[in-house]
């Protein structure tokens, strides 16, 4: 047990961070909190493309990938390290993680010869920016009952349906889609996962505005979009099969990116050390100290957590279910971090002076929070997830599991 | 990086769950309970009869030379038989005390002892409520204790007593007392865990020598040592009062299934393991700071403490919850990890004690940005 950088990740920190001074500035604390699937307007886009063409360039881009793709063959803590380090420098937003994170890991896997070679590069430069196009209005935690159709038509597929809750649709140029293709087969069986070129006409993407008042995620109208075979990843009605790659990926992700930042638990002691509790500051009351430390504690507890992840994905264990707990207990961290930074400001909770004051970031914080607590697996479905596969509890009653579906 | 145990460090906890698992099992702790019997002699002698309680000791000492790791793998162990063992107050704070603070004379005569399970030394730190070294009242005029210290785990069935005593320019230090030296009297207590003895010791002009290197910073990094190694025992209590609960759940039938099959049941014991992995994953980063003399201890120390105790309260009592009638009776065994929990809870300070001593590191100190 160890947790200090060994010298190889010493070493590959001091690299990042030479490539980074060179290329990057330092933070100064004014740049807004990021929120890495707003980036809305060309102009952004563009500065995230070319940031990303640079890192590609440089061996920097897709850390984890295998060499034989572009990569690094980067330790999943490696990851970590260059975000960490990456995060202390004002760049653009990254418009690429579902691109690297999971499309090219799933194409890696499931792709034809010529698929790789038409994903991967550009991927992994930042040229083609992906969506993941598998939530629909009525398949979002059982992601399975999904309706959006594909059939065949000569040699190509036509696609129709609606996809729903897709992050950064409104600037990618590639989705990766999951459709029917059998609906005489039980739900799992019948689906097939498509690669689409999101400039079609045949699709048309809504920006959805959330609660927080930005919009980074959409839903996506498809009609009778025309795709050649060779747009088929994996084989037909091994969609399911596919899609877990992706999940799985995804849930990786999901953990690499929370070993490596977000609001700190501390930074709540900054501020009732400014601000008022019953005439004396808020840090000396024991309302206060005791959220604050219970914060701090589980907040703790998730770093390490994602620390535990990283230490098994770096031994080539499998990414176990631990990664359902992190997931399971950051959103609802956040929106209480969220409720208690803007309660601190007394009856001014909720009303802030001015953009990026404390109020206003607390307040972004417990506006988005939601969206943790939902995205990516429900808290329900980790706590299932957890409940079944690590403790082995019996199954939930799956009434359609054997019933095709065209008669559900 | 890397968060997880070596391949040895994996083999001495199969060897230690194999060892405990013949002698400390969940009947002997019922027994225990009903006879009011504390200490477990025998899983006591069976630990020094395989070197494990000279562990963390150097082989000079009369140990086997491992380190802070190793002891919480003990101590995780420990607390998942609910071993009737003081493992913390002899292990984890007398045997680093003399370590860090003693002189060699205190370590030859009390360290091979305690390796061969003749000497138990329990930690006096406890008085009206509070710890050392905030709250001490016991004095030390001229080498002579006087003073009474309540609780003290295992009190009544140590040989020796680390005291935590103010000398005589009324700074809080350590003193080792000899039990059996004149003006000690000891009183055993009514602890809401029977199979955790507690005892209170009144020092009338006591005969005692000082840990020359015990300050108050040392009995609080003493103190988080402590609280690492305990979250680990808290950590194998809980695990095991999750592991039991679940079994139950799968057997136990209601409308027609078993009753770990409905989302009321299986999304509280999903909640259990949840608060049970992050006490362990800040109980790690606890271990390795301990282990690597790391200055972020105390900061480490209080996480895994605070994260510890809510994962034990929240696992002992909705494991009594999930039982229904059956987990409320005496004879069922969510009591006893319930009754363990509250005992740990109580020895090394309660929540609001450690939230204070982590804001005090973060908030009420300069801070150092990262």
């Amino acid at each position: 047990m160890d947790f200090s950088d060994s010298p190889e990740e010493a070493a590959f920190r001091a690299k990042a961070r030479e490539w980074l001074d060179a290329n990057a500035t330092l933070r100064d604390g004014s740049e807004k909190a990021q929120d890495h699937f707003m980036a809305r307007d060309a102009d952004e886009v563009a500065r995230a493309r070319d940031w990303q063409a640079r890192k590609a360039e440089a061996g920097w881009a897709g850390l984890t990938w295998p060499r034989a793709f572009g990569g690094r063959d980067a330790t999943p803590i490696e990851q970590v390290i260059w975000n960490q380090e990456e995060g202390r420098y004002a760049v653009p937003p990254n418009a690429f993680l579902i691109g690297i994170g999971l499309v090219g890991p799933t194409v890696m896997i499931h792709g034809t010869e010529d698929q790789k070679t038409a994903v991967l590069p550009r991927a992994l430069t930042g040229e083609d920016i992906w969506c993941q196009l598998f939530s629909e209005p009525a398949a979002g935690s059982d992601l399975a009952g999904i309706r959006t159709r594909a059939r065949r038509d000569g040699g190509d597929w036509v696609i129709s349906g609606q996809k729903v809750w897709t992050s950064g649709a409104h600037y990618s140029s590639h989705g990766i889609l999951l459709a029917r293709t059998d609906p005489s087969v039980p739900k799992h069986k019948g689906m097939t996962m498509f690669l689409v070129d999101m400039s079609d006409p045949a699709i048309e993407t809504r920006p959805i505005r959330q609660i927080s008042g930005g919009a980074s995620f959409n839903e996506v109208f498809i009609d009778d979009l025309r795709v050649p075979d060779s747009a088929r990843l994996g084989g037909e009605s091994e969609g399911w099969k596919v899609a877990l790659t992706t999940l799985m990926n995804e849930r990786f992700s999901i953990s690499v990116g929370r070993a490596s930042g977000g609001a700190r638990a501390e930074e709540l002691i900054d501020l009732a050390a400014r601000v008022e509790r019953n005439g004396r500051p808020a840090i000396e009351d024991g309302e206060v100290r005791a959220r604050v430390a219970d914060f701090i504690a589980r907040q703790r507890g998730l770093e390490f957590t994602s620390y535990r992840v990283m230490t098994s994905l770096s031994r080539g264990e499998a990414p176990g279910e631990e990664g359902s707990i992190g997931k399971l207990l950051l959103g609802k961290l956040r929106q209480e971090m969220g409720a208690f930074g803007m309660e601190l400001a007394g009856t001014a909770a909720g009303v802030s002076a001015a953009a990026g004051d404390d109020t206003a970031r607390w307040r972004n914080e417990y506006l988005t929070a939601p969206g943790n607590r939902i995205a990516g697996g429900s808290d329900e479905i980790q706590r299932t997830i957890i409940g079944e596969r690590i403790l082995g509890l019996p199954p939930e009653i799956r009434v359609d599991k054997n019933v095709p579906f065209s008669e559900l | 990086m890397n968060f997880g145990f070596s391949e040895e460090q994996d083999t001495i906890r199969e060897t230690l769950a194999r060892m405990l698992g013949d002698h400390a099992t969940l009947e002997v702790a019922h027994n225990r309970l009903d006879s009011g019997e504390g200490f477990d002699t025998a899983t006591w002698s069976a630990l020094a009869e395989g070197g494990w309680l000279g562990l963390a000791m150097s082989e000079e000492e009369g140990g086997s030379g491992m380190g802070a790791v190793e002891l919480a793998i003990l101590a995780e162990e420990i607390g998942r038989c609910l071993a009737a063992v003081p493992c913390i107050p002899v292990l984890c704070m007398a045997v680093p005390a003399l370590q860090s603070a003693g002189t060699d004379d205190q370590r030859k005569s009390l360290l091979p002892g305690i390796a061969e399970g003749r000497t138990i030394i329990a930690t006096a730190l406890a008085e009206g409520g509070g710890l050392a070294p905030d709250t001490v009242s016991a004095k030390v005029t001229q080498d002579r204790l006087s003073g009474q210290k309540t609780p003290v785990t295992f009190g009544a069935e140590a040989t020796h007593a680390l005291v935590a005593a103010t000398d005589e320019e009324g700074t809080p230090r350590l003193y080792l007392a000899d039990l059996s030296a004149s003006g000690v009297t000891t009183r055993a207590l009514d602890p809401v865990d029977r199979t955790r003895p507690a005892a209170e010791i009144v020092f009338d002009n006591t005969p005692v020598e000082l840990l020359p290197g015990s300050d108050p910073a040392a009995i609080k990094r003493l103190l988080d040592g402590a609280a690492v190694l305990a979250a680990f025992e808290q950590i194998g209590l809980a695990e095991r009062v999750l592991a039991l609960t679940t079994a139950y759940a799968g057997e136990r039938h209601a409308f027609g299934r078993p009753i770990g099959g409905f989302q009321a049941v299986k999304h509280r014991l999903a909640d259990m393991f949840a608060r049970i992995e992050l006490a362990r994953s800040n109980a790690f980063f606890g271990a390795w700071a301990l282990a690597s003399g790391d200055n972020q201890l105390p900061e480490a120390a209080a996480v895994a403490r605070l994260t510890a105790l809510d994962a034990v309260q929240f696992a002992t009592e909705e494991s009594i919850q999930l039982h229904g009638g059956i987990g409320f009776t005496w004879a069922a065994d969510p009591q006893l990890f319930l009754r363990r929990g509250w005992q740990l809870k109580a020895e090394l300070g309660p929540t609001a004690m450690w939230r204070e001593r982590l804001l005090g590191h973060l908030a009420d100190a300069p801070r150092t940005a990262s």
